[in-house]
């Protein structure tokens, strides 16, 4: 797993407990909700202790790369109205529709998380293209497929389906929740 | 402001002498669970200091004032960042723990258990913080090891304070649950380390074998150290009777517990052997015989002095484990609904075979947590 995007980064490297977690939690003021931030730590008990944290603290802890000595520890900051169910697009379906499509053939999924989201796991041969990028990357998408978009609980997915209305492509479906209760098959990269 | 500190030998003393101690515990909950500083009279409040990175509130009015509190964390190092909050909030009876857990888990308060007949002694470290229980035999300038834990230096120190050498450094087994000190203690002194063969047959390094009835003398004096084969926990695994008055039963027997056949994968082949050491060769013992094992569960097994040992013939009466009559009942016992496996335990198997050599952060991370060598 290499080269997975960030927004920020923190080095935190050399420090031990609790400086890392304390720096961390400083830093994230820094960053904008939905981004994603990269500690760098060499502090082997940040691991749990920054997962931890992260949860209690409704950020979204992604996940961990170790190179060397150095642990790489991905969170994505929280934002606001994201669990809602408000979603107003109208063609919806479930994560158990999607599991029957995806058994019955080839079709697009499109994942609109941030890219260190869809690293840590996403459904085979989704399409990454982050929510904040699908205004200029659209065109990389066909008209005529059948597309599924998720996130991670259908509200970016959301924006996106609509999004996407608008640009002319009418066989689009945002599945909810997504991939927050996602139990089929998933990848990393 | 500065914090004042309480180190890992006082805690020691308060859990000999069941003093009492409210123990603020900031690693995260898991950790706590798994495993944290025992004794008997100690009052507990966990609270990760990720949550009181915004301020203490939360705890302010958990913290007792009339008595001291001691804040521990992994390192040492979260607990003082948390104890200075609480200071500069005006308590004054809190202590920050020095090397936290870590500390703890590597702290052995050595017991004398007895003069021997001969001139020599016996002594009893206690790893409180792990339940580990390791020996050493000193007799006219010469010293023996067994069951030596990770921590070699304090065993060639302390022997050297004597004013005796380590000649020779005894396992009863092959652990699993803890890196063995012998190895290294015989690589530092150039003591012989002995090992069951039985157990030893993957290990990497220069071994004396340990066979049924060797009779190991240290010093000129007679205090002997006497092999005596008895298998169950492992297949090599080996006790020793020290001046013929203590037993040292390795993960055989406990106080109030006996071994588990199933750390090398072999439940099912080894348990009849256990029940032949524990019902047949252990039986023909004498009853005066004090047992001195390698590991304790819990504070209730610690004798007044601090040392965990018990006369056999006691143990014969009371420990649960010697007195299932029925075989079948005592196999499912053994095989059967056993507690998780200690962490790392094939890690550490491998580390004691010299397959794996980590380094020392890494070896104390695989020992985190309570040992779990014992069915009850």
């Amino acid at each position: 797993m290499t080269n997975i995007n960030a927004d920020h980064v923190l080095d935190a490297k050399g420090l031990a407990c609790p400086m890392p977690i304390v720096k961390t939690r400083k830093e994230i003021d820094n960053v904008e909700p939905g981004k994603v931030l990269l500690i760098e730590a060499t502090d082997q008990g940040s691991k749990a202790d920054l997962k931890a944290w992260a949860e209690r603290s409704g950020h979204q802890y992604l996940g961990t790369v170790e190179e060397g000595d150095v642990l790489k520890h991905y969170v994505r900051k929280a934002s606001e109205g994201e669990s809602g169910e408000e979603t107003s697009y109208d063609q919806k379906v479930n994560n158990d529709d999607l599991k029957q499509k995806l058994d019955s053939g080839d079709v697009t999924v499109l994942d609109v998380r941030e890219s260190a989201e869809y690293a840590f796991g996403h459904i085979p041969n989704a399409i990454s293209i982050p929510f904040g990028e699908l205004e200029d990357r659209a065109s990389e998408l066909k008209q005529d497929d059948e597309i599924y978009v998720v996130c991670r609980t259908g509200n970016r997915s959301d924006m996106a389906a609509q999004l996407l209305r608008e640009k002319g492509f009418n066989k689009v479906y945002n599945v909810v929740p997504g991939m927050s209760e996602w139990d089929g098959d998933v990848e990393s990269k | 402001m500065s914090v004042k500190t309480m180190n890992v030998q006082e805690i020691a003393k308060r859990v000999v002498n069941k003093e009492d101690l409210f123990v603020l515990d900031v690693r995260n909950e898991d950790a706590f669970e798994d495993w944290k500083m025992e004794g008997d009279n100690f009052e507990y409040l966990n609270v990760p200091y990720f949550d009181l990175i915004e301020g203490i509130e939360p705890i302010q009015d958990k913290v007792p004032t009339d008595r001291d509190v001691a804040v521990v964390c992994a390192k040492g190092g979260s607990s003082e960042f948390v104890a200075e909050q609480l200071v500069e909030a005006g308590f004054d009876n809190v202590y920050s723990v020095e090397g936290g857990m870590k500390a703890w888990s590597e702290h052995l308060e050595p017991i004398k258990i007895a003069d021997l007949k001969e001139g020599g002694e016996l002594y009893q470290f206690v790893r409180l913080g792990k339940g580990c229980l390791s020996y050493m035999v000193i007799s006219d300038g010469e010293a023996a090891t067994i069951d030596a834990v990770r921590m070699a230096d304090v065993f060639i120190n302390f022997a050297e304070e004597k004013g005796a050498k380590i000649t020779h450094a005894f396992d009863t087994h092959l652990h699993a649950d803890h890196i063995s000190g012998g190895r290294e203690i015989a690589e530092k002194t150039g003591a012989t380390y002995w090992l069951p063969p039985k157990d030893a047959t993957e290990v990497q390094f220069d071994y004396k074998p340990l066979e049924d009835g060797e009779d190991v003398q240290i010093g000129s004096s007679k205090i002997s150290v006497q092999a005596l084969y008895s298998p169950g926990h492992t297949i090599g695994s080996t006790s020793f009777i020290v001046d013929d008055q203590y037993l040292m039963s390795g993960d055989i027997l406990f106080v109030d517990s006996i071994g588990r056949p199933d750390l090398a994968g072999l439940a099912e082949d080894w348990v009849g052997d256990l029940r032949e050491t524990l019902y047949k060769r252990y039986k023909d013992l004498s009853d005066e015989l004090v047992v001195l094992p390698a590991h304790y569960m819990t504070n209730d097994e610690i004798n007044e002095d601090g040392s965990v040992g018990k006369k056999l013939g006691e143990l014969y009466q009371e420990n649960h484990g010697l007195n299932v009559e029925d075989e079948q009942e005592f196999r499912r016992m053994v095989t059967e609904n056993l507690p998780p496996q200690p962490n790392a335990y094939q890690e550490i198997r491998e580390t004691n075979m010299g397959k794996i050599s980590p380094e020392t952060e890494k070896k104390r991370e695989m020992e985190i947590g309570p040992n779990r060598c014992a069915v009850k």
